[in-house]
């Protein structure tokens, strides 16, 4: 990988600390359960990995049972972290 | 060295034409999930926030999904209606109480999509990987594995299967330490081989293991810090797996994750005036030592009381402030807990709740259960917002919480919670304790408020207590 995709890697990902810092610094103490599972479900962003690796090999191979694996594991991260948050924030409606 | 190369996601899988388009739509997902948590500030536009949260993971998957040249989707689909199925049946079934594990249990599974894919990874590129990517997919692959077996650790702690006391043995740090080095010494023998199969799988091995011993010696009490802990590493997993395939929507994805992690990390610390390195190598809770060197034990002795009697203060009381703890979280009390403090706000009482940043085994976990219980969130007060009312306060109903109400962290420096911002329940003229039994609490320390003078003690189950005394007063 060259240089210049390393620095502007890095300059996106230190940019986007600092922002998700301040973001989550205004969420009140009340929220902060929604906080966790809500960015926890986030986190199964992973899946797009697990998908291009699932999908990549042109037949079935060790990769794409690897990436299958990841599917199910990030799915189950995606989906149960949105129902659960979800559920929570529903209780706050009133 | 054009900038622009970054841009390209993932080149191998994707003809150049359509990557702007694809990495357009990572930036509108990105741009979704910072706007849902913006969105968390306040309790009203909360649950906007996580649907627009949603709609920018479906708008990623659904754009990865349409990336040319991808085949498999007869996997993909059954993969991820297996980890639908199952993430959904769980969040639908899973109790309110239990909340805590369930964050602890999808976040590994997280930790587990991230390692697994940077395995995929090394797999489809043996030997032909540049020292950067291989150090962020090794990054990813170790500390993925680390949050998954630490996360089904505390997932164990929270539910019972294993004992929540710390458990120690000798030399329980050298060990730890060990596993690091050789977990540093094998990635190095891993840039010098890149196709030693054996290498690679003793990292696995030995972050799996990493994972598991560095939670076995934390108590059940310190599992909020981990949980918080744990959910950063997962973030920053994913964003280790970002640089890897050089894909922005999990660089910046991770990083927000990370950063949220961290921050909740660093409130429980400081709600409890720990470091954090005392949280993770301290067994904080384990040891019940000796009480009798020559500092003095609680005195005067436990007054426990019948329900009339508590009945009869609480009505007679004219302000009340309800102290919940992990207590009414595991007897499942809430309800029980808003149908009281209903029936004597009707009667004229105002009732407010005090919620200690650490009480429950989650940052915000009392808030939870009594939102789920109807209680309206403007009755709940935050430590540093109510602390210096309770001096002015008739009667405090402490429900299940210990710790967090010790004056112990106020007046003994030998105290293990010595200097913890606690709630000074004992200003209020009478405080009212429900407890189950008489044992001590999770830090294993005894608790000089149960012996005060104007303290009556109510044994029992909360949710039954809370019962009775509700029909006792009616």
């Amino acid at each position: 990988m060259d240089t210049g995709t390393i620095i502007i890697g890095l300059t996106i990902f230190v940019l986007a600390c600092f922002a998700g810092a301040e973001l989550i610094a205004k969420v009140p103490p009340t929220l902060h359960t929604p906080l966790m599972s809500g960015s926890n479900a986030i986190s199964g962003i992973a899946i797009l990995g697990a998908l291009l690796a699932t999908g990549y090999p042109e037949s079935f191979s060790s990769v794409s049972a690897l990436g299958f694996l990841a599917v199910i594991f990030a799915s189950i991260n995606v989906v149960g972290g949105y129902m659960v948050t979800h559920r929570m924030l529903q209780m706050f409606k009133k | 060295m054009a900038p622009a190369a970054f841009i390209q996601t993932t080149e191998k899988y994707v003809n150049p034409m359509s990557n702007h388009s694809i990495n357009f739509i990572y930036l509108v997902s990105a741009t979704l999930f910072m706007l849902g948590i913006k969105y968390l500030s306040s309790p009203r536009t909360a649950k906007r926030g996580n649907i627009l949260s949603m709609i920018g993971m479906a708008a990623a998957i659904g754009t990865t999904m349409a990336t040319p040249g991808l085949h498999g989707f007869t996997l993909i689909i059954t993969g991820m209606i297996i980890g639908a199925v199952i993430g959904g049946y769980t969040a639908i079934k899973i109790k309110m109480t239990a909340m805590p594990e369930m964050v602890a249990l999808f976040n590994g599974c997280g930790g587990a999509a991230s390692a697994l894919v940077a395995l995929a990874e090394f797999q489809s590129n043996t030997g032909g990987l540049d020292s950067f990517t291989l150090t962020t997919l090794l990054l990813s692959l170790i500390i993925g594995g680390l949050t998954f077996t630490g996360s089904l650790m505390a997932y164990a702690k929270l539910q019972g299967l294993i004992p929540t006391r710390p458990v120690t043995y000798p030399g329980q740090q050298v060990v730890n330490g060990i596993i690091v080095l050789a977990t540093v010494a094998l990635s190095w023998f891993l840039f010098q081989n890149p196709t030693s199969i054996l290498a690679l799988s003793g990292i696995i091995i030995l972050s799996l293991g990493l994972g598991v011993l560095a939670v076995i010696p934390i108590g059940g009490a310190d599992m909020p810090v981990i949980i918080c802990l744990l959910n950063s590493y997962s973030g920053l997993a994913v964003s280790m797996t970002g640089f890897a395939l050089k894909n922005n929507a999990l660089i910046i994805t991770g990083s927000l994750v990370g950063a949220s992690g961290i921050f909740l990390t660093k409130i429980m610390c400081d709600a409890m005036n720990r470091s954090l390195s005392n949280v993770l190598f301290s067994a904080f809770g384990q040891v019940v030592e000796s009480t009798d060197d020559s500092e003095e034990g609680p005195t005067g002795s436990m007054k426990g009381f019948e329900v009339e009697d508590v009945a009869t203060i609480l009505t007679n009381a004219g302000s009340l402030i309800i102290v919940p703890g992990y207590g009414m979280a595991a007897a499942q009390a809430q309800h029980a807990t808003r149908e009281l403090g209903d029936y004597l706000g009707d009667q004229g009482v105002e009732v407010r709740y005090a919620i200690h940043p650490v009480a429950g085994r989650m940052p915000g976990h009392m808030n939870v259960l009594l939102a789920e219980a109807d209680v309206p969130y403007e009755q709940l007060f935050a430590l540093e917002d109510i602390n210096d009312d309770f001096s002015s306060t008739d009667v405090v109903l402490v429900i299940g919480a210990n710790d967090v109400v010790n004056p112990a962290a106020k007046s003994n420096p030998s105290s293990p919670i010595y200097g913890m911002p606690v709630l000074d329940v004992e200003k209020a003229t009478t405080v009212i304790v429900l407890k189950r039994s008489m044992s001590v609490g999770f830090a294993g320390i005894e608790n000089e408020l149960f012996y005060k003078d104007n303290t009556m003690m109510l044994f029992g189950d909360a949710k039954s207590s809370l019962q009775k005394l509700v029909a006792a007063m009616k």
